[in-house]
């Protein structure tokens, strides 16, 4: 079973900070939504309202149709793991806080919890407080997956985990949404590494949503043209340059959007460059730039 | 594997068409399922679903229901063909400028591809 999430101009504020602002969001169930954005963009308090941990201050959210705060009906398909991997008491050890899942978790697997717990290498009879920051991230994953929650959220689940423990994270991810397919929504700073497991990309900005689009169409959305520097200036005029950078007499302009067939055979004419751009550099300048 | 720029989908698509074109994939041999694919290279199966849909629309790979998907048998004729239309003008063009700007005479150019293409030199 798969969830659809809704949000209707959710609001969240902190006093007199406004952490989310006119959110509207549609993502329809059974997909893996990566979600971006810069420290402080309101990442966490929308993946908190999701899960129905916080209560929007205005505006709704919908998951599967139903308002998610304060209702159990709901939050027991949730399971969002925050950034801090606190799935339990630094002073729990980790055999106890599965025995609590098990209890709390309809969907939950005690045997894929066993298989993940193996995989990860993690000692059930420590306590999560004697754990490394890569081990309490990774135990965070095992909870995370073994829960089959049909809303399953990651907050920087990769938090301190070394290379091999994070392509373990996306491979079990990947398998397991295979197997059962279910809604993620996985928030990252690792653009390049994790980017490619996801169908859709959610990017936060200052509090409000700036792209929601699928990751593909993003990736074609950026060109960077290089040429002479007057050469370059005409050619982007009227386009939405994000970002140019200049180097003795070579320009490069990083522009928004797709360029047609007469416009790239412009470019060439006019000894332009025209190339891709990363999706990390995309981001960087959607974002406001390097300040 | 991939870039990280250009679409994902397309990477695919033009990876296993390259396959197909050097015959390291067969005539009627089964590709790889997508979720195969999706695991192999971490990516989201949606996007490699996307690049064999493309791959079916253009003829170079076929669906059998149940089964799975696998190679056209006039795909690799029909590929070549394409590429050879497109060799000139993406391999040779580039190739002449070159040479051009770095003043090698076209005549010396064309000794040395005779020579490359000989298959009695033995150098």
């Amino acid at each position: 079973m798969t969830l659809a999430i809704q949000t209707s101009a959710l609001q969240v504020r902190y006093g007199d900070t406004v952490a989310l602002h006119d959110i509207d969001l549609d993502l329809p169930g059974g997909k893996i939504y990566g979600l971006l954005g810069r420290n402080g963009a309101g990442k966490t308090s929308l993946l908190a309202t999701l899960a129905g941990f916080r209560k929007p201050s205005t505006g709704t959210v919908r998951v599967g149709g139903q308002p998610v705060f304060e209702n159990a009906r709901v939050t027991t398909r949730v399971c969002l793991i925050r950034e801090d991997g606190g799935v339990g008491d630094t002073t729990d050890n980790l055999g106890d806080v599965l025995s609590m899942a098990r209890m709390l978790r309809p969907g939950w697997d005690e045997k894929y919890a066993a298989e993940l717990m193996d995989r990860f290498a993690l000692p059930r009879k420590k306590t999560i407080g004697a754990l490394s920051r890569g081990q309490r991230s990774a135990f965070g994953v095992v909870v995370g997956l073994a829960s089959r929650a049909d809303v399953t959220m990651f907050d920087e689940a990769h938090l301190g985990m070394d290379a091999p423990t994070r392509q373990l994270f996306l491979d079990e991810l990947l398998r397991d949404y295979v197997a059962r397919p279910r809604t993620f929504v996985v928030s990252t700073h690792l653009i390049e590494e994790q980017s490619p497991v996801f169908e859709q990309v959610l990017i936060l900005h200052d509090g409000a949503l700036l792209v929601h689009e699928e990751l593909d169409e993003l990736r074609g959305r950026g060109v960077s043209v290089t040429g002479p520097a007057h050469v370059v200036d005409d050619f982007v005029f009227g386009l939405t340059v994000l970002g140019q950078e200049q180097l003795g007499p070579t320009k490069r302009a990083m522009v928004y959007g797709t360029l047609g067939e007469d416009s790239l055979r412009a470019a060439r004419a006019h000894g332009l460059e025209i190339g891709p751009v990363a999706l990390q550099d995309l981001f960087i300048h959607l974002t406001g730039g390097v300040r | 594997m991939f870039d990280d720029r250009s679409p994902i989908y397309r990477q695919i698509a033009e990876q296993i068409k390259g396959d197909v074109l050097r015959g390291v994939l067969k005539a009627d041999e089964q590709v790889m399922s997508t979720n195969q694919y999706a695991a192999y290279y971490r990516i989201n199966p949606a996007t490699a679903a996307k690049a064999f849909q493309q791959l079916v629309d253009e003829g170079v790979i076929y669906k059998r229901r149940g089964v799975g998907m696998f190679v056209d048998a006039g795909a690799q004729q029909r590929l070549r063909e394409q590429r050879r239309d497109r060799f000139f003008a993406d391999v040779l063009a580039p190739m002449i400028a070159e040479a051009r700007a770095l003043d090698i005479p076209v005549a010396d150019i064309v000794a040395r591809l005779q020579q490359l293409d000989d298959p009695g030199d033995t150098r």
